[in-house]
């Protein structure tokens, strides 16, 4: 090991106690029973287990919402913020990104106060639209990053080749701010699959997503259940990550 | 009968307060190849973008084969632009990027394949159709760029320094062949770019422009033989510019000799600027041809000819190249045809300022505070203040000097220097030195009271 490669070491003993590890221990516990023999049953336990699927069908659902209802209210915010002759001042975009510098949980209960005070029932509702107002700063930065660093002379070349407005938009600069978009669905959809805060106090535990099922296995001390759920969440938020492919590089960092 | 593509009409554009553009006045004939060229900031790319349509004037009029196209948007203009950096849509691939224009036209689809592949042997980048455009070097992407523009047959084909970002062997085989592409298309080009070379090379006619002001309006000849001012000929090609005076017609004074030449029509006893290009000077083989002498200073062997500088014997440096070397050191006997010197009319002979008495014996011009000799004239009068080119005084810093200002333009006069300084209000200054200044130096900048001359306006 060299001088240089040495500086590495602390954080290589950072990952492997508190990333590695406990991954490992999630792997370990959910292949075993209560009493610490190996077993397949949590596993197949989760096929079989109506509550806990219709569970996770519910949350797949409730996070492409979500998704959806970030991108079509971020996009033209994103759009707007990046435009240099509707946006004059850099202050504008640090407002809208402000909110992720306060606690979300704390976000969620006030939002939760404020129904209330308004007297509004909740439901699935108020569960979107406190996701959506949780996660919606993580949607525009990486799309107002991804726009604001676009070359000009795309949209001009597009123009010169006599594309109308609407079509230099949905030819070029739609397309070519996708790898914003992707980041932006990255760091929205999976943390709403395993969200189970927003869901507990803005529905008043009325809709149970699977974040929540975990949360209750290991509340209740069914360790082994609780992480053969949260193993196949990872797997889950795996794959989607993979989807994500090698189509963009630098974006994904795209919060301050 | 020359047809007029495009008309300009005093066209004028600000950005702020700083004003790119004043009052250009320009046509271009259809079929001709026209070259926008100056300096950096000279203002001929905000021109190619308002005759684009990106931009638009504040003042003055577009005209377009007899239409009015100042407020037309770009996408409805029969034209189209080769972009500096290309700006090839990286999210797809060649033959895409070049069907971009006749797709949007809805033009038919064996109509487009026939096109884009008819522009792709044009270009000599055949078989590339399904070549991802980030994968293609500088040239082969200029190319693919010139092949989008040209598919959709424009009437003018618009190039931004299109060879700027390319390594020298390539752009010398690039302007070869935009020369010929012109030949074949028979459209018009409005070419920009800031080397020379390549506007003399390319041109059927060259635009000389600087701070935002057409100065000559030539063909290449033109333009090299008999530059308007210093400037234009300091800027295309290798020149000697000297202090000159005209003493009659068809005589002229400098570096210390009367010389004959074939300007006429300047008056008499006049000061002016005198041009004589390096490869006209002529070493005399016979005494009888001899018209001054110099020294041989320096002498550089530059491929095809040797690159001499001489002292005369009235003290003044010139630039001379020749096929032949000869010794440093030695002296030589030189002559200059009547046809090879070209005289120009000063712009000025001095400064002159605006200016508001502050005090008897204290004047305001400049936006400073200068002392002067004691007028008599009360203070709130208005002057107008002359200073010599030789009277200002530049210093290192601005810890004793009246204001302060960059070197904005040097010119080389043969055994001075002739500078133009800007000052931080952006005023001009100009300035006689023996000093050798950098361009964008910082200066300071001094004027004795002996040296300033005052006359009161008349109201």
């Amino acid at each position: 090991m060299n001088k240089r490669s040495s500086w590495a070491l602390p954080y290589f003993i950072f990952l492997v106690l508190f990333v590695v590890m406990p991954l490992l221990l999630i792997v370990l516990y959910s292949l075993q029973d209560a009493s610490g023999h190996f077993t397949f049953s949590n596993i197949t336990k989760f096929f079989t287990d109506k509550d806990a699927l219709s569970t996770f069908a519910l949350s797949i659902e409730v996070a492409l919402e979500n998704t959806a209802l970030c991108i079509l209210i971020g996009y033209p915010a994103a759009y707007i913020l990046a435009d240099k002759s509707l946006n004059k001042s850099a202050v504008t975009v640090v407002l809208f990104i402000l909110p992720m510098w306060v606690n979300a949980l704390m976000r969620t209960l006030a939002t939760a106060e404020l129904f209330n005070m308004a007297g509004i029932t909740l439901g699935k509702g108020t569960l979107l639209f406190g996701m959506c107002y949780d996660y919606l700063p993580f949607m525009i930065y990486p799309i107002y990053n991804q726009l604001a660093k676009m070359d000009k002379s795309y949209a001009e070349a597009a123009q010169d080749l006599g594309a109308k407005p609407h079509e230099v938009f949905w030819k070029v600069t739609m397309p070519l701010s996708m790898p914003g978009v992707i980041s932006g669905i990255m760091m929205v959809f999976m943390p709403t699959v395993s969200t189970f805060a927003i869901s507990e106090f803005l529905t008043n535990n009325k809709i149970k997503l699977f974040g929540t099922i975990i949360q209750e296995n290991i509340n209740n001390s069914m360790w082994n259940y609780g992480a053969a759920l949260a193993l196949f969440m990872l797997i889950i938020i795996g794959i989607t990550t993979f989807f994500q492919g090698k189509g963009d590089d630098e974006t994904v960092g795209g919060a301050i | 009968m020359e047809e007029r593509i495009i008309d300009i009409q005093h066209v004028s554009k600000s950005f702020g307060d700083k004003n790119v553009l004043h009052d250009i006045n320009l046509y271009v004939k259809k079929g001709e190849f026209i070259t926008l060229l100056g300096p950096s900031g000279c203002g001929k790319t905000t021109l190619l973008r308002m005759i684009a349509g990106f931009l638009h004037p504040d003042e003055g009029l577009i005209v377009m084969d007899g239409n009015d196209i100042t407020e037309v948007p770009p996408h409805l203009r029969q034209l189209n632009t080769v972009f500096q950096r290309y700006a090839l849509f990286p999210h797809l691939d060649v033959y895409d990027n070049i069907a971009f224009g006749l797709k949007l036209k809805k033009t038919p689809e064996d109509e487009i394949d026939k096109r884009v592949r008819k522009v792709l042997k044009l270009v000599s980048m055949s078989d590339y159709e399904d070549r991802d455009v980030e994968s293609l070097s500088g040239g082969q992407q200029q190319r693919i760029a010139i092949a989008r523009a040209i598919v959709n047959q424009p009437q003018i084909l618009l190039l931004d320094e299109p060879l700027a970002a390319l390594d020298l062997k390539m752009r010398k085989d690039m302007q070869i062949e935009l020369k010929e592409m012109h030949r074949k298309l028979g459209i018009t080009f409005i070419y920009v770019t800031h080397d020379q070379e390549e506007a003399l090379t390319l041109s059927d006619t060259i635009v000389v422009m600087n701070e935002g002001i057409i100065q000559q309006i030539g063909t290449p000849m033109d333009i090299y033989n008999e530059p308007v001012n210093s400037f234009v000929a300091d800027f295309i090609g290798e020149s000697n510019i000297l202090n000159g005076r005209m003493l009659r017609d068809r005589r002229v004074e400098f570096i210390g000799h009367e010389f004959d030449c074939v300007d006429e029509g300047f008056g008499e006893d006049v000061p002016v600027d005198v041009v004589v290009r390096p490869e006209d000077i002529y070493f005399a083989k016979k005494d009888s041809e001899v018209q001054f002498k110099a020294t041989v200073k320096s002498c550089v062997f530059k491929g095809v000819h040797y690159e001499m500088f001489v002292d005369t014997d009235s003290g003044n440096e010139l630039m001379i190249q020749d096929y032949d070397p000869y010794p440093v050191g030695g002296e030589v006997g030189l002559y200059i045809d009547p046809d090879d010197i070209q005289v120009m009319r000063k712009e000025r002979t001095e400064n002159t300022f605006e200016g508001v008495m502050k005090a008897p014996d204290k004047v305001e011009f400049l936006g400073a505070e200068f002392e002067c000799a004691d007028t008599g004239l009360q203070a709130g009068d208005k002057v107008l203040v002359r200073v010599p080119f030789d009277g200002v005084d530049l210093l290192d810093s601005d810890d004793e000097a009246t204001l302060s200002g960059n070197v904005f333009f040097i010119l080389y006069k043969g055994n001075h220097y002739h500078l133009t300084i800007k000052t931080e209000n952006g005023d001009k200054v100009w300035v006689d030195t023996d000093d050798i200044w950098d361009k964008n130096d910082f200066v300071g900048i001094n004027i004795l009271p002996k040296d300033i001359h005052i006359e009161k306006k008349d109201e």
